[in-house]
């Protein structure tokens, strides 16, 4: 479903360039949730930008990205734009704070000339859980919860084979983060979606994909099965770290990891 | 509290009211704790009371906030009736602050260096020279590998991680008997996040303080602290003994443990928490 070979990306020119992404290779099957973990400027995020054609105007982009059988070059299609939606980390950001709900659940729809488009809108509200009455309403006037899932229902809205998931829980408190969780999880299942969720906790990836990818320094150090990393069975020392370190405070894991890092 | 402990702070029915257009919101809601030489985690979700908890102890809130107690005791000084004077003599130099950002934390305009001796300076009488020496010592005691180097270094010039431990010397530097430290390492990568707690760790074991952890990471939390006091709308909920939370009674502290995903369990349905009307004002869970 998702091809990306030897994956560069750049940012700046010269002796400023910022090599952020060296070398990312990874396969995502149809139907599959992949995950890719990293700290912060470890490059999980820029690759799916770069993927979701976010860079193209700010980066020098190398390799190959191939999705469902179209290769991609600077500028995607809008058949792409349609087959692939993106959920952002905050909801406070990604959401237009002067359009109410149902402008921003319609916008997508009539951008890709879809029909129905009211009862579409109802649907994708009802499909996340909110009632009809959230129609009208701005993103202020909800919670932080409501607004990921008015961003989940917006990127449902084209009925999209692959949705991009970046820190989709990361601004949430952990009950909430629950729920938003089960409602991907529910989703994914019923329209048989391809997710590729960037995240920094372990746990959340650990929890929804099958198979990740670990980045360090915009490489990708190690690409294993969810099963490799419950049953302690990474390779790759960095990867142990990350694991340990998710576990919660742990003084002899520190004593460990202490050189790498500092 | 334990029997050996001496108690250092003693919090007894606390309430903070913030006056808004929409009326009085009551973000506290009699929360009473002690605390010894430990370390206490006050865990919540975002509009807990958590941070306004932390904030009143020092007299922080900001200008709408009011807050009233039976008694907020620290040596033998009624924090909330206290006068400024006594304040300043107790804030940043008795206990003190750790915030959650140190980029919005520092001064931008300073170097880190100034900075810390400044927080020494104002609370003793020492020459500029010894505020110097002390300086330097504190930055390699929170593991700074080139102190020369950031100590003449301006805060925008830091990491994330180095900037919170620049916060932590500030801090400690006039040798506190409690640290109040919100969030501390929420903005920090958990590799990172670690180097930090064990440096708080060992200055609270070493010197015998306090350390007050506000957070909403519950498994961190637990981790980290000798006890865990969790809140919810304003109200303590339960406290505990940290290695104790895996029998915790409350129904919320219950139901966020187990809306926790863990690796490797395929996706399973996570139990969504129900919050009970009766937790607003039901009785509170103290470990037996």
């Amino acid at each position: 479903m998702i091809e990306v070979a030897s994956l560069n990306v750049t940012f700046g020119y010269g002796h400023r360039a910022v090599h952020a992404v060296s070398d990312v290779t990874f396969r995502v099957a149809e139907g599959e949730s992949f995950g890719l973990v990293g700290e912060s400027g470890s490059g999980k995020s820029t690759v799916l930008r770069a993927l979701a054609g976010l860079l193209g105007h700010v980066a020098a982009i190398e390799g190959n990205m191939t999705v469902a059988g179209e290769v991609l070059d600077k500028k995607r299609s809008k058949a792409f734009r349609k087959r692939v939606q993106m959920v952002f980390q905050d909801p406070y950001g990604s959401l237009h704070p002067r359009h109410t709900v149902d402008q921003i659940l319609s916008e997508p729809a009539r951008i890709h000339a879809l029909d129905r488009i009211e009862s579409r809108v109802l649907n994708a509200l009802e499909e996340v859980g909110l009632d009809a009455t959230f129609r009208f309403r701005y993103p202020h006037q909800i919670s932080g919860g409501q607004r990921q899932r008015v961003a989940v229902a917006r990127a449902l809205i084209t009925e999209p084979g692959i949705v991009l998931l970046d820190e989709p829980t990361s601004a949430l408190d952990v009950s909430v983060q629950a729920e938003v969780l089960n409602l991907l999880t529910r989703l994914q299942r019923e329209r048989g979606l391809t997710y590729v969720l960037v995240s920094h906790n372990l746990a959340v990836v650990g929890h929804m994909c099958e198979r990740l990818a670990v980045m360090q320094h915009g490489r990708v150090v190690e690409t294993m099965s969810v099963d490799q990393l419950r049953d302690n069975t990474p390779t790759d020392p960095y990867t142990k770290q990350l694991l340990r370190a998710s576990r919660g405070y742990d003084r002899s894991a520190l004593e460990e990891l202490d050189p790498a890092v500092s | 509290m334990n029997e050996s402990k001496p108690c250092l702070l003693r919090v007894e029915d606390l309430h903070v009211d913030f006056n808004t257009p929409k009326g009085v919101v009551h973000a506290v809601r009699g929360v009473s704790f002690e605390l010894g030489r430990e370390k206490l985690g006050i865990v919540g979700e975002s509009g807990s009371g958590k941070s306004q908890t932390g904030r009143a102890i020092l007299g922080l809130l900001d200008s709408r906030g009011r807050a009233r107690a039976k008694r907020v005791e620290f040596d033998g000084v009624d924090l909330l009736n206290a006068d400024e004077r006594t304040m300043r003599a107790i804030r940043g130099n008795r206990i003190s602050m750790v915030m959650q950002d140190p980029k919005y934390s520092l001064n931008p305009v300073m170097t880190v260096g100034k900075q810390i001796e400044e927080a020494y300076l104002v609370h003793t009488r020492a020459s500029r020279r010894e505020a110097r020496a002390r300086t330097l010592e504190m930055l390699d005691a929170v593991r700074i590998r080139d102190p020369r180097r950031v100590y003449h270094a301006y805060p925008h010039e830091v990491s994330g991680g180095m900037g919170q431990r620049i916060m932590i010397a500030m801090m400690m530097i006039p040798q506190p008997d409690i640290i109040i430290a919100d969030e501390p390492t929420s903005a920090l990568d958990v590799t990172v996040q670690l180097q930090v707690l064990a440096i708080l760790d060992d200055m609270v074991s070493q010197r015998g303080m306090g350390l007050i952890l506000i957070s909403h990471d519950l498994n961190l939390v637990a981790s980290f602290c000798d006890r865990v006091l969790i809140m919810y709308a304003g109200r303590v909920m339960e406290i505990r003994d940290a290695r104790d939370l895996d029998n915790a009674r409350h129904p919320y502290t219950r139901g966020l443990l187990g809306c926790l995903p863990q690796v490797g369990d395929g996706a399973r349905e996570l139990p969504v928490l129900v919050r009970d009307p009766a937790w607003l004002d039901g009785p509170v869970t103290e470990r037996d």
